[in-house]
């Protein structure tokens, strides 16, 4: 299925802006920030389709996933 | 207290008062700073050190700006240039809120810390930037790292709180406090080129959406570090919302989300 990945600040460096990705069916938010090799504990907002998901929710074809780091200082 | 509103009547220029006669006032009747502000606002009149808010901010508003309270909790990157931006737009009382002293590794960014000055308990420099910039302000220094048990009483009496943390547990228990005072909760954070701000009022999930519940969880700026123009600017951003919260005006951030990144002059905004 095609999905269309967005990441944002640090996320995009070595990586890419937007790119549009196939993934197998099942295929989780997880596992497409695994294969980009985000670290788990870098992983902050994290949208489908502008709403809010968790790592274990499952993608559909034509998403776009939106994953932003974790930012905390001050 | 005729005789003060009188003196102040006698020696405005149309409605602007200048520090010099502010401060005569004050040695003369006997007054503070802050008295002296209270009664210039109070009378109509406007200090002549806001006269270049004046387009943007009314006599009635500045007047509702000094009779304010916020609590900025962390006086570091962020926190340091929104005390001293809150000073200077004439909001009257801040409650600063930090259990540091200033570090070596501090000097690249908070805007308070000096070399001559390694070790100074940062919400005591907070005062004394303010005393320095805006005597008609008063600042309440707690050095103490706020919690859900202290939060309500450091917190209470502020109408809205500015989060400048670096810590997202203790954002999530500023939340908390908040959503008990019932009061809007400024956020804003930082790591390296990057930055986000938001308005939450009291009850939204909008920390915990982006948080998730881990409060050990550390962000990237462990990693990033944070140079001197990050902080600088989400604290900007940060008190402009502040500014419309108090005066009622504009349009805040509550339900969006505003992200920032300066690698790519990038600016986009989250629908929360």
């Amino acid at each position: 299925m095609n999905i269309t990945v967005k990441l944002f600040a640090s996320f995009r460096t070595g990586r890419f802006e937007i790119e549009s990705r196939d993934y197998p069916p099942g295929t989780s938010v997880a596992d497409v920030a695994d294969s980009l090799k985000l670290p788990r504990h870098e992983l902050g907002i994290m949208m489908i389709n502008s709403r809010h998901v968790k790592l274990d929710r499952l993608l559909a074809e034509g998403d776009t996933l939106a994953l932003f780091p974790l930012l905390g200082g001050g | 207290m005729n005789a003060v509103a009188a003196f102040f009547k006698n020696h405005a220029v149309a409605d602007l008062l200048a520090w010099q006669h502010q401060l005569e006032a004050a040695e003369h009747f006997g007054l503070s700073i802050a008295e002296t502000e209270a009664i210039i606002l109070d009378n109509g009149l406007l200090p002549a050190r806001y006269q270049r808010n004046r387009q943007t901010i009314s006599q009635a508003g500045q007047r509702e700006l000094f009779r304010s309270q916020v609590a900025v909790i962390g006086c570091g990157g962020l926190g340091c240039y929104i005390v001293e931006e809150l000073a200077r737009l004439g909001v009257g009382r801040i409650v600063v809120i930090d259990p540091d002293t200033f570090e070596e590794h501090n000097l690249n960014r908070q805007l308070f810390s000096s070399p001559w000055q390694m070790g100074e308990i940062k919400v005591s420099a907070a005062v004394r930037r303010v005393a320095d910039i805006n005597p008609a302000v008063t600042v309440v220094a707690h050095q103490d790292a706020l919690s859900r048990e202290n939060g309500v009483e450091l917190l209470s009496g502020s109408r809205v709180a500015v989060d400048a943390l670096d810590s997202i547990g203790v954002r999530l228990q500023l939340a908390d406090v908040c959503t008990l005072l019932e009061i809007p909760l400024v956020h804003g954070a930082i790591a390296g080129w990057f930055g986000q701000v938001t308005t939450r009022f009291p009850g939204e999930e909008t920390l915990s959406n982006m948080y998730g519940s881990d409060k050990s969880a550390k962000g990237v700026e462990s990693s990033l570090g944070n140079p001197s123009f990050t902080p600088a600017l989400v604290a900007s951003l940060e008190v402009a919302e502040v500014c419309k919260l108090l005066l009622g005006q504009g349009r805040s951030l509550r339900g969006r989300q505003l992200m920032i990144d300066l690698l790519s002059m990038d600016f986009c905004e989250l629908v929360l």
